[in-house]
């Protein structure tokens, strides 16, 4: 099967200045640590994981908003690591984004038409009737009347704002979108609506989605395949009923079993995978296997030695040294 | 797609009128009572300077010695000064001059000011070359290397424009480049960025227009330092040369006449109390208006 994105060794490190004056010295902060990740064409990869463990940057360095640091990304077979502004810019049509923040993600001195002109006017459209007709489609298609068209943000709800941003990234008619934790900040019934919305889109126009969520549940309904992501590494991947079914990571097994339940006593008693402690800095992570400082199951080698990503069942990887005892 | 309802509701919410957000902000604005009082105090200036050649038609510069020290009354508003040149001519003129160089200050500015501080603010490789140059500059008190500059330019009104501007620049392009650093990590900017925009139509749309309001408001109380340095340094004999009137030599010359003749030195001096006056509560509502955040922060 041919991968439309595939990701290895992918990085971003930042550079941190820390020390008093004299002592200055440059500190790596590595948000995304050789993660390699395939996303098959037309699927919807979930990509859980804490605050913080680098889920947005590795979403955005997949489509180059982020320099990678080191690593490649190959793009329907083509690399697009090294590309500059000029040679990525017809790979953008096929690479959106959509984004969390409904309220920072659209211009306020711009109105919604502008909006979502824009990105056909960057790939050469003129600002004529024609792409006014594409923007009247894509307002019928995420579901706002056409009068919306000449108005400003500060006119919509939250949730009518994220059908701005999602029309705006599917102007272009893009094979790939990073939906960007793009519910976290609505409501909950208004949640319902956008990934409804996203869904029936994914359908309608053959879409692929990678989908960075905190929220397990929302991952669970529309994902395909879920990657769990802890401290700028991949600890997890796999088909989404045998990551809910059958976690085999213990961080993997502590996010399921955080998620609220209808019916508390329903759940088990005394089984439940509970951790202790915050997640530790990324300017200094644990050595070996780096969730071990909050791991149930710690054992020896987990200190010293990073497990590495291994296939344990058909398409099910995980990366824990407790899934490679014979 | 969604159901009917669903739809129905969406429709219902996006407000049938609207308002283009330019217009609100303007309706505000004529709302605001300090900047109406602002706007007010300085409109009187502003139109003494426009109409200046209307209703002072008495050449500023003409002597007339038998009419010298006639105090403000029925034949000259103003009074005269100790050539006999009548006040009122003399001092709408010299209106007319402080709102040109006020308004030249004001634009270089704009210009050179907004150009720095997005060039600093958008590519950090720049940032640091052209802030230290800046933060030279603005480490000299601002009237003082204004003199240091119509010193070594020589005195007229074109010089004392271009030391305004020099010491003001560095100013305004730091109140810009904080701005454009904020409003380059919008999320807005991001999709720009991923849409394929270039770093030009990014700056142009997307961050200028968002980093107006604290400039406008700056450069509203720049007009007022402007007008004020610029009396300043005619009063020191480095402005505009005399005869031409502008209110600072105006005041020099009436500085020696003070208890004979106090008329000479108080009307040019109400005049400029006037434009700063006007000109800060202008500001002050345009800060209230278009910039809510700083009025809390004072």
């Amino acid at each position: 099967m041919t991968h439309l994105l595939s990701a290895a060794g992918l990085t971003k490190t930042y550079a941190i200045s820390g020390g008093l004056l004299l002592r200055r010295q440059a500190i790596a902060l590595r948000a995304v640590d050789g993660v390699d990740l395939n996303i098959m064409p037309g699927e919807t990869l979930g990509l859980v994981g804490e605050s913080g463990c680098g889920k947005s940057t590795l979403g955005r360095t997949l489509i180059r908003l982020i320099e990678p640091t080191g690593g490649t990304i190959l793009f329907d077979g083509d690399d697009i690591t090294s590309l500059d502004m000029k040679a990525m810019r017809p790979k953008r049509r096929a690479m959106q984004i959509i984004f969390q923040d409904p309220y920072g993600a659209l211009n306020p001195r711009m109105s919604v038409e502008d909006i979502i002109m824009e990105p056909l006017v960057i790939h050469g459209a003129r600002a004529d009737a024609a792409a006014r007709a594409v923007v009247a489609d894509m307002l019928r298609l995420v579901g706002l009347p056409q009068r919306a068209a000449s108005r400003f943000p500060h006119e919509f709800s939250g949730g009518q704002r994220q059908r701005v941003g999602i029309a705006r990234a599917l102007a272009l008619k893009p094979r790939f979108v990073v939906c960007d934790e793009p519910v976290s900040a609505l409501d909950v019934s208004v949640q319902a609506q956008i990934v409804n919305l996203l869904q029936d889109l994914q359908a309608e126009l053959g879409l692929t989605y990678l989908f960075i969520a905190h929220d397990l549940s929302v991952v669970k309904h529309i994902s395909d395949r879920v990657a769990v992501m802890y401290l700028g590494k991949i600890v997890e991947i796999a088909e989404k009923r045998a990551i809910y079914a059958s976690p085999q990571h213990p961080y993997t097994q502590a996010l399921i079993a955080a998620v609220p339940v209808l019916r508390p006593q329903d759940r088990g008693r005394g089984r439940r995978a509970r951790l202790a402690g915050d997640i530790p800095s990324a300017l200094n992570p644990p050595t070996g296997c780096r969730f071990h400082t909050r791991c149930p199951h710690v054992m020896p080698i987990c200190r010293t030695q990073e497990p590495q990503l291994r296939t344990t069942a058909a398409g099910h990887q995980v990366a824990c040294h407790l899934t490679e005892r014979p | 797609m969604n159901s009917a309802a669903a739809q129905l509701e969406l429709d219902a919410d996006v407000p049938e009128t609207h308002v283009h957000p330019a217009r609100a902000t303007l309706k505000r604005l004529f709302r605001h009572r300090l900047f109406l009082s602002g706007l007010g105090l300085f409109g009187i200036i502003l139109a003494a300077a426009v109409l200046a050649p209307w209703i002072a038609p008495t050449d500023p510069t003409k002597l007339a010695m038998r009419f010298k020290f006639r105090p403000p009354g029925s034949e000259f508003a103003f009074g005269t000064d100790n050539f006999g040149r009548s006040l009122w001519s003399r001092v709408i003129w010299g209106a007319q001059l402080s709102v040109i160089i006020g308004s030249s200050v004001v634009a270089l500015n704009a210009v050179f000011g907004t150009l720095i501080g997005a060039l600093a603010g958008y590519f950090r490789s720049l940032d640091n070359a052209l802030m230290r140059v800046n933060d030279a500059m603005m480490a000299f008190p601002a009237i003082l290397l204004a003199i240091g500059i119509t010193a070594v330019l020589g005195p007229s009104t074109l010089n004392a424009i271009l030391a305004l501007a020099i010491v003001y620049v560095p100013r305004t392009a730091r109140i810009v480049r904080s701005s454009v650093i904020v409003l380059r990590e919008m999320e807005y900017v991001q999709a720009a960025v991923a849409a394929g925009a270039g770093h030009w139509r990014i700056l142009r749309r997307h961050i200028l227009p968002n980093a107006m309001a604290p400039l406008i408001v700056q450069l509203s109380f720049l007009f007022a330092y402007a007008v004020l340095s610029e009396a300043t340094l005619s009063f020191l004999g480095l402005g505009a040369v005399p005869p031409t009137p502008t209110w600072g030599n105006i005041m020099a010359e009436g500085r020696q006449y003070m208890v004979e003749a106090p008329w000479i030195i108080t009307i040019p001096g109400i005049a400029l109390m006037i434009t700063v006056m006007g000109l800060n509560l202008l500001g002050d509502g345009l800060r209230d208006v278009l910039d809510p955040r700083l009025r809390i922060q004072q």
